[in-house]
């Protein structure tokens, strides 16, 4: 129940060749989550397996079924939108009761589906409203109220936290997370903010100009990225980047640390470095640099390290973390 | 403070236009309300002065008075039945990606663009003529009789005309309706197992409710008066079968001269559009606010 196959998929529009090719297998009640910076062809993807789209190539399997001609309701998936897309005129009951409804199942089992959905969700005391009268969490919730009803193989999320403030995104991530938890069902999550995969994922799916560049867990992608892509993208901050005569010291053409890995002292060290921007988080302290003879480069340092603007520190990075890209800007193996 | 005398300045900015306003309404209504309760008839201005309830009486009493009541509201319904289905259906079919489309539109918007008397002429002499027009030829081309359309059908035919003069506009209202609608709405509808029809039903009605509406309203004010394809076609007959309430004014205020009579009218009209407006808010006013 739930595992999905893509086979050499791939779609055109027009001149553009969206998704060259693409080969992936997504295991039943797996949380996989594609990101990618925007434009990279991870929505698309997301639409083609739903049905949304059709594909210009290859097959699409779900369940070990071929449903790459099947209709988006024929392939027992539930999608949430990003705009939610709720349906404006109907009471959050009906929302949730609509796919039921057309699915023409009996009144009193779509009653009693809805309940249920609306308690998982805590949406109980909000049955009777429109969706005009909800916080943008909560309308957040009904959206994947509607979806869950459906008991779904799979649920796809198209970028759903996006439309939340900060504070909002965290407990949604959170609960999302808690549903994947309790439901045990396949999940396919898109999204442009690595925060968001890092923390929700079991797989993570790293798309660039319609490829996949490495699927993985979040700590094997971090540890180790195939490439400079993987490498910049996954991490936050950024890893810094060196080229030049430190990185043909190490044999590489290019040498990347992460701002964690940096070593911080007011006294001694391999670089000198003057501080720009000193971010003081509480926690954690993130020093933006412009080290001698390396240029911009960000660290972290600890909570208590006190750091101004025009200061000088030295840096020493930890040689054990280091990662190294050959002229290809694949990963080194050491 | 700063407020209230903002409020008070932009309420006296506002005072000489809506006092125009309010005055452009009063007098003639005022002056039509003081005709209906005169004698008041051109051709015999000897006879002047109050009239009491007559000219009320004399507009009650025309053979043709409930005829043209009821002949005034079947052209209101008639059209409006006709636009706004035909304006749904329409505007769905040019919501799709067609080649041409931007000509396509405007071709359609064009009957709006045609004044009601050459439109009701052009109907009447080249498509509804027995003798000249298109229909007649269809029907002999398959054997049938040619069909006198204005005599046999004279209601029929005015309703049928008003209507193509007024489906591009109800189109055109209901396609940029169409057009707002949220296309991830449709895409979860269409996850959610809805076929068109379901599509349909739950989702593009709903959302066309309040487009719908401001079109049977405009549509209305407009329809309650009709009169020039009246004029031009058959006029007000046979008998007084396509005769409507602004056309039996006419025919009292400049063919009978009566001008006590014509206000009577006038005010009865005034009256009927009322009761209409109250009818219409009451059953399709509440989609308006939201």
């Amino acid at each position: 129940m739930g595992s999905i196959t893509l086979n050499k998929v791939s779609k055109v529009f027009g001149e553009a060749n969206v998704i060259p090719s693409i080969d992936l297998e997504i295991n039943n009640g797996e949380f996989v989550v594609f990101v990618g910076p925007s434009g990279c062809g991870k929505s698309t993807l997301l639409r083609l397996i739903a049905g949304l789209e059709d594909v210009s190539g290859g097959q699409i399997m779900i369940d070990g079924k071929d449903v790459t001609q099947a209709a988006p309701a024929a392939r027992g998936l539930a999608m949430v939108f990003q705009s939610y897309a709720l349906y404006p005129h109907m009471s959050v009951r009906k929302n949730i009761a609509f796919p039921l409804k057309m699915a023409k199942m009996d009144q009193s089992a779509i009653d009693k589906k809805v309940e249920a959905a609306a308690k998982v969700l805590n949406l109980t005391d909000y049955l009777e409203r429109k969706p005009s009268q909800l916080s943008g969490g909560q309308r957040q919730r009904v959206a994947i109220g509607r979806a869950i009803v459906r008991e779904p193989s799979a649920f796809l999320f198209d970028e759903p936290l996006s439309n939340l403030d900060a504070a909002l995104r965290g407990t949604m991530r959170l609960e999302i997370s808690d549903l994947h938890n309790q439901l045990k069902t396949t999940m396919i999550y898109v999204t442009h903010d690595q925060v968001e995969a890092m923390t929700m994922a079991d797989k993570i799916v790293v798309l660039n100009r319609g490829n996949i560049e490495q699927v993985g867990s979040p700590l094997d992608l971090y540890k180790n990225p195939r490439n400079l892509f993987v490498a910049g993208f996954i991490g936050s901050p950024h890893m810094n980047f060196v080229d030049g005569a430190y990185a043909q010291s190490k044999n590489a053409k290019m040498a990347g640390i992460r701002p964690e890995h940096l070593g911080l002292s007011k006294d001694s060290g391999l670089w000198t470095g003057t501080v720009k921007v000193a971010e003081h988080l509480g926690a954690d302290t993130f020093l933006h640099l412009d080290v001698d003879g390396i240029g911009p480069v960000t660290a972290r340092a600890g909570g208590e390290f006190g750091a101004h603007h025009g200061d000088r520190v030295y840096l020493t990075p930890d040689e054990s973390k280091l990662h190294r890209f050959d002229d290809k800007g694949l990963t080194i193996r050491a | 403070m700063a407020t209230q005398n903002t409020k008070t300045l932009a309420r006296a900015m506002m005072a000489p236009s809506v006092l125009l306003l309010l005055v452009w309404m009063i007098v003639p209504l005022a002056m039509t309300l003081w005709f209906s309760f005169q004698n008041y008839n051109l051709l015999d201005p000897t006879q002047t002065g109050f009239a009491g309830l007559f000219n009320y009486e004399f507009f009650y009493t025309d053979p043709a008075f409930f005829q043209s009541i009821w002949n005034t509201l079947v052209i209101v319904g008639g059209v409006l039945l006709i636009t706004v289905v035909g304006g749904i259906a329409i505007a769905l079919l040019l919501d799709q990606p067609i080649f041409g489309q931007g000509i396509v539109r405007i071709l359609i918007i064009s009957p709006f663009f045609v004044m009601p008397p050459v439109a009701a002429l052009i109907w009447k002499n080249m498509i509804m003529h027995p003798g000249y027009g298109v229909l007649g030829d269809i029907n002999r081309f398959f054997g049938f009789e040619p069909v006198d359309w204005f005599a046999r059908y004279p209601l029929f035919s005015i309703v049928v005309i008003v209507a193509w003069q007024w489906l591009p506009f109800a189109t055109l209202i209901l396609l940029t309706a169409l057009q707002s609608l949220d296309g991830e709405q449709k895409e979860a509808a269409e996850m959610d197992g809805a076929n068109f029809l379901n599509r349909f039903i739950y989702l593009v009605l709903p959302h066309l409710a309040r487009a719908i509406t401001v079109v049977i309203l405009i549509q209305t004010i407009f329809l309650l008066g009709v009169y020039a394809e009246i004029l031009v076609t058959t006029n007000g007959g046979p008998g007084y079968a396509s005769t409507n309430l602004a056309f039996l004014i006419y025919r009292t205020a400049l063919l009978g001269y009566d001008v006590g009579g014509a206000s009577a009218g006038g005010i009865i009209a005034v009256v009927l559009a009322n009761i209409v407006a109250f009818f219409l808010m009451r059953a399709v006013g509440k989609n308006l606010d939201r």
